[in-house]
């Protein structure tokens, strides 16, 4: 019977595919890697993957401990290497406007009720609960792909991740 | 809708009933399917014509246009769906043989639910990969309703989330052999009281490896109209997907190679070699396919906003996904 390996790539291991252009800019494509994009990245960076209109992807470098944020909508966090915990408050208070979009920092503790905690590895993905506050930590450094909306802390540097 | 409203000859000497939708003929044999209409006629394999049609029928005409080949297909306009010969192939629109009609969605969408129901015989899911299916071809033997009918997974919020779609286990979804070493552990969610509807999280990639089809984004996240829509690839897309609006793909295990072509000439533009952690766009003015030689999973992301086709056809949004 054939064995398969199945390849996912890492912060330390990836290849990368590329663009074989025919008739066309591969600027058109904004193609880039999550695990380039995270070894280059400073700890907690939202560096935008993906746009579509108001729509972003995130990649998060996870490493250390992050501020509390807090979102007036639902995001979803995918690991994509290591291991990350979540720590989930319910604040007595929304903080963000309900039509915000993006997270925000709290800027300190938050005041609430602690909802729990979720500690993610590979391929796992969680539920940050709209107006719930959350701080992640990582031991080692990890990465995270956020399913978000365009936030003030969100960073374009298409220039310098895509393939151009 | 009645069934009456879906025209439909008797079965012929293969046992096919043929199929009538305006100017456009349908029949099948125990190979081809036949297809006419007022300015041509055009023969595709029932191999890909079914797989191109399951698709189209799954994914309710989906987002743009759905090339079952270099000739027929659909494009979605939300309510209303063209159905087209050679539209948008260069040499057909030159020599005047292409032709379009629009349907009201829910006529079309019988139509193409009985065409698939009645040439989808018992040893063929057109949603498999051909490796883990029997052969479409021959005459008329039984019927595979469950595997066309199935139910495309659609969360509300987030799979795992208490009430909305669950996850996959041994007991309806066994590990795809060629996911066999995808790790199976669950995250570690420690709820407090009262919280547990709303501390959830799950694994994706082990949800992603007990998949029964290919080629079939379902929705497993859903943040206001942006979609994460994962599915897994093997061997090649059965359509030539037409963008009417940019979309992404987040290549999340193994590779998979695009051909990027011209969404109305059909002219060559790009291939695109995407490997794991790789993310790139599709423009909103191009057609692609896909090939993946080993089972992949592929994140597509969508952005389901209503008004977006019209804001791309009237040039008020760019076709391509971002400026730098």
């Amino acid at each position: 019977m054939t064995t398969y390996e199945t390849k996912f790539g890492s912060l330390d291991y990836y290849e990368k595919g590329g663009i074989e252009v025919i008739d066309d800019d591969p600027k058109h494509y904004a193609f880039s890697n999550v695990f380039e994009v995270a070894n280059a990245s400073a700890p907690w960076e939202k560096v935008a993957v993906g746009k579509n209109m108001e729509y972003v992807l995130e990649v998060i470098r996870a490493e250390g401990t992050s501020e509390w944020r807090t979102c007036a909508h639902d995001e979803f966090p995918l690991v994509l290497d290591g291991e990350v915990t979540i720590e989930l408050v319910k604040l007595d208070i929304p903080l963000v406007a309900a039509d915000k979009h993006g997270s925000v920092s709290l800027g300190g503790e938050p005041i609430g009720k602690a909802m729990g905690r979720i500690v993610l590895r590979r391929g796992h993905q969680a539920l940050l609960p709209a107006n719930a506050a959350y701080r992640m930590s990582a031991d080692t450094a990890s990465v995270v792909l956020l399913q978000t909306i365009h936030g003030d802390d969100t960073i374009e540097r298409w220039a310098e991740i895509c393939l151009s | 809708m009645t069934v009456t409203d879906v025209s439909a000859t008797a079965p012929n000497a293969q046992g096919y009933r043929g199929f009538k939708l305006g100017g456009f003929h349908f029949s099948r044999d125990e190979f081809f399917v036949h297809l006419s209409w007022p300015t041509g006629k055009h023969v595709i394999s029932a191999d890909t014509f079914l797989k191109a049609l399951q698709r189209d029928v799954a994914w309710d005409f989906f987002y743009g246009t759905v090339n079952f080949d270099h000739v027929f297909g659909t494009v979605n306009h939300y309510g209303t769906v063209d159905m087209f010969a050679g539209r948008f192939n260069d040499a057909y629109r030159k020599a005047e043989l292409d032709h379009s009609e629009n349907f009201d969605t829910l006529l079309i969408r019988e139509t193409f639910k009985e065409m698939l129901d009645d040439w989808t015989n018992a040893s063929f899911d057109p949603f498999a990969s051909p490796t883990e299916t029997g052969k479409p071809f021959g005459v008329k033997n039984g019927s595979n309703t469950a595997a066309v009918t199935r139910r495309r997974v659609a969360a509300n919020r987030m799979v795992g989330v208490p009430g909305d779609e669950q996850i996959r286990t041994d007991a309806t979804h066994p590990i795809n052999r060629m996911f066999a070493d995808v790790p199976q552990d669950d995250p570690d969610i420690h709820a407090e009281p009262g919280f547990e509807g709303e501390v959830a999280a799950y694994n994706l990639f082990a949800y992603l490896s007990r998949s029964d089809v290919t080629w079939n984004p379902s929705v497993v996240s859903v943040c206001k109209a942006s979609l994460y829509c994962p599915t897994t690839e093997e061997y090649i897309l059965p359509v030539v997907h037409g963008n009417d609006r940019v979309e992404w793909f987040v290549q999340l295990s193994d590779e998979i190679v695009w051909e990027v072509h011209d969404r109305d000439t059909g002219a060559p533009r790009s291939k695109v070699t995407m490997k794991a952690g790789d993310v790139a766009a599709m423009p909103g003015d191009i057609r692609h396919q896909g090939y993946s030689s080993k089972r992949s999973m592929l994140l597509v992301w969508e952005n389901a906003s209503p008004g977006l086709p019209e804001l791309i056809s009237t040039g008020q949004v760019s076709v391509y996904p971002v400026d730098f």
